[in-house]
């Protein structure tokens, strides 16, 4: 098996023990954990973690594979997540995709070549209200127009971080 | 119009620091707090109609009653801050601008309720909002305002910060303790009688992040202050949102019973670009649409709606102007919901999956006037034969929209 906790995680993991009632809700916390270390959530980190805590593998399969956000296969390096809800598609949110698979030349719910780009669609992210809005990786980018988009695609392509 | 007393301190600097905070004001309801029993906390909150500010609109105070006291075993408070209905931001306010006002809020509703343990289920893709809440927390944990003692306060309360990762349904109260006790966020059956929820076992009270921020004012001001806002039946004040087609979206605190046309056209300055108003959601997905010509006699509160057929729901108001294709809406809600349905009920999984296929069927052209009849008529598959309400109001879409929007639909089948 080769995947365990870094110090950082097992430390954590140890620590979050002491703060709920049974350690069967350190289910969620782990995967989160395993996901922020690995970018993914393997075979091999869900029998570790299924070990850890003393569930079997096909239980955290079945609650890993339950909740959208979990990756249980790789994605790119920046994972683009636009919003196609109703407040969003009232504000643009077709175009915006549009602009960004283009760009991007894959579809919604494709990873480029390189392993660089991933565009998820998904559902309404509590950001109606600065619709249309995307979130990559873990930042939100809200009140989106077409310049925004290509200024911020460019700046990715170029490794920056976005704002 | 706007009232601000969970807003308060929303618009200055820095707000959500400690140094900040109690600068203006937080914290300050505790002395009165700890002065008072926890019965006594109990029905000064039942008193001022507090009513729960999610969704549902049920009593505060009445479910804080559901928990046994004394209880031989420990008793929780759970957070939900997992907001989730399109159309819905509010929470992300308060997390984001005044979480003490929130941890403030946990700490006179877990003494009322005589919780040492409360715990915030925040939606996964708060990660910005959980960062946020977390340093709030750790502030207050040095500060001595969270831990063996609450400002030297014989009382102790610890908080947990608990992520989703992406299920809507896990903002279903039941669906969210599943979720919290590391399962599948599969709502539970509801019990027959009236009793708490449960936590591994043990009673607990689940509250919306809202509600909870609303509690330190009631402590402090008494009551008949927090009656003070809003209408009999409805008390207090709330967070409404505005989003969509509308000039200046965002989330503002008025109190119940302000109409809802003035409450558009003056906090949100109307129509975008000065068009029509079609139709409204009035709070969230899972309630009727109303058409644009209906609202007139509306105010926001929750009687007011019901009695106009749709619901108040979290506030969350989806204006649409007359350019909108009411088929178009439908769809984006069933994809929405096909997608989000936890899949333990059959009338469910297949149902919405079904309604969402025929309704593309017909968006595209290729639909007859029998699938329309067939998609009307699911409409009672999945109405009252489920778990939660989640495929109910499924149902209420497909009533609502075909009923006031009836000439788009037909026009679109053979
Ligand atoms: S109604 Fe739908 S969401 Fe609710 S429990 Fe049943 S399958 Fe799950
Ligand atoms: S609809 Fe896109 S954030 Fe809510």
């Amino acid at each position: 098996m080769n995947f365990e906790f870094n110090e950082e995680n097992e430390k954590k993991f140890n620590n979050l023990l002491k703060r709920y009632p049974n350690k069967n809700s350190l289910t969620l916390p782990a995967l989160w954990m395993i996901q922020y270390q690995e970018g993914w959530i393997s075979q091999d980190a869900m029998q570790y973690l299924a070990k850890r805590l003393e569930l079997s593998p096909m239980d955290i399969y079945s609650i890993a594979s339950f909740y959208t956000m979990f990756h249980l296969e790789p994605v790119g390096k920046y994972n683009i997540q636009i919003c196609k809800t109703l407040s969003c598609m009232l504000r643009g949110s077709e175009n915006i995709k549009h602009i960004i698979e283009n760009k991007l030349g894959i579809k919604a719910g494709e990873t480029t070549k390189d392993m660089k780009f991933t565009i998820t669609e998904v559902e309404c992210l509590g950001s109606c209200g600065t619709a249309p809005c995307i979130c990559i990786n873990d930042d939100y980018v809200q009140n989106l127009d077409e310049q925004k988009v290509h200024e911020i695609l460019d700046n990715l392509t170029h490794e920056e971080t976005p704002k | 119009m706007i009232q601000k007393i969970v807003s308060k301190n929303f618009d200055i600097a820095d707000s959500h620091t400690l140094k900040v905070a109690q600068a203006n004001g937080r914290y300050t309801s505790l002395d009165t707090l700890f002065s008072m029993s926890a019965k006594e906390v109990v029905n000064e909150v039942g008193k001022s109609g507090l009513r729960g500010k999610g969704g549902g609109g049920a009593s505060a105070g009445d479910k804080w009653n559901l928990i046994p006291n004394p209880s031989d075993k420990p008793t929780y408070l759970i957070i939900n801050a997992d907001e989730s209905e399109p159309g819905t931001f509010k929470d992300r306010q308060i997390l984001e601008f005044d979480p003490h006002l929130l941890i403030e809020g946990i700490i006179c509703s877990s003494y009322a309720i005589n919780a040492h343990h409360a715990y915030i289920y925040i939606r996964g893709e708060y990660v910005f909002w959980a960062k946020r809440m977390q340093e709030a927390i750790d502030e207050a944990y040095a500060a001595g305002i969270l831990g063996a003692k609450i400002l030297d306060h014989d009382y102790a309360l610890d908080i947990t910060l608990h992520r989703g990762a992406g299920a809507y349904i896990c903002g279903e109260k039941t669906a969210l303790l599943e979720s919290l006790e590391g399962k599948r966020g599969h709502p539970r059956l509801k019990p027959k009688g009236k009793e708490p929820e449960w936590f591994y076992g043990c009673p607990a009270v689940v509250n919306n992040v809202e509600t909870i921020a609303s509690v330190p004012y009631i402590i402090k001001e008494g009551y008949e202050a927090y009656r003070a806002f809003g209408t009999k039946q409805s008390p207090g004040t709330m967070l409404f949102g505005m989003s969509g087609h509308v000039e200046h979206p965002g989330i503002y605190e008025i109190p119940f019973g302000v109409g809802m046309l003035d409450f558009i056209n003056q906090v949100g300055k109307g129509v975008k670009d000065g068009r029509k108003l079609k139709a409204i959601i009035p709070g969230g997905s899972s309630c009727a649409v109303l058409r644009g010509d209906e609202i007139e006699d509306i105010t926001l509160d929750y009687e007011s709606l019901k009695q106009h057929g749709s619901s108040l729901g979290t506030g969350g108001m989806i204006l649409m102007d007359d350019t909108v294709f009411m088929p178009s809406v439908v769809k984006n809600l069933f994809e929405f919901y096909h997608h989000e349905s936890c899949g333990q009920c059959t009338p469910c999984r297949e149902g919405v999956g079904w309604s969402d296929k025929l309704m593309g069927k017909i968006l595209d052209g290729h639909g007859t006037k029998k699938d329309l009849d067939t998609l009307i008529s699911l409409s009672d598959v999945l109405n009252g034969k489920t778990i939660c309400v989640f495929a109910p109001s499924v149902a209420f879409i497909i009533d609502s929209y075909i009923s006031k929007f009836k000439d788009e639909f037909y026009s679109l089948v053979k």
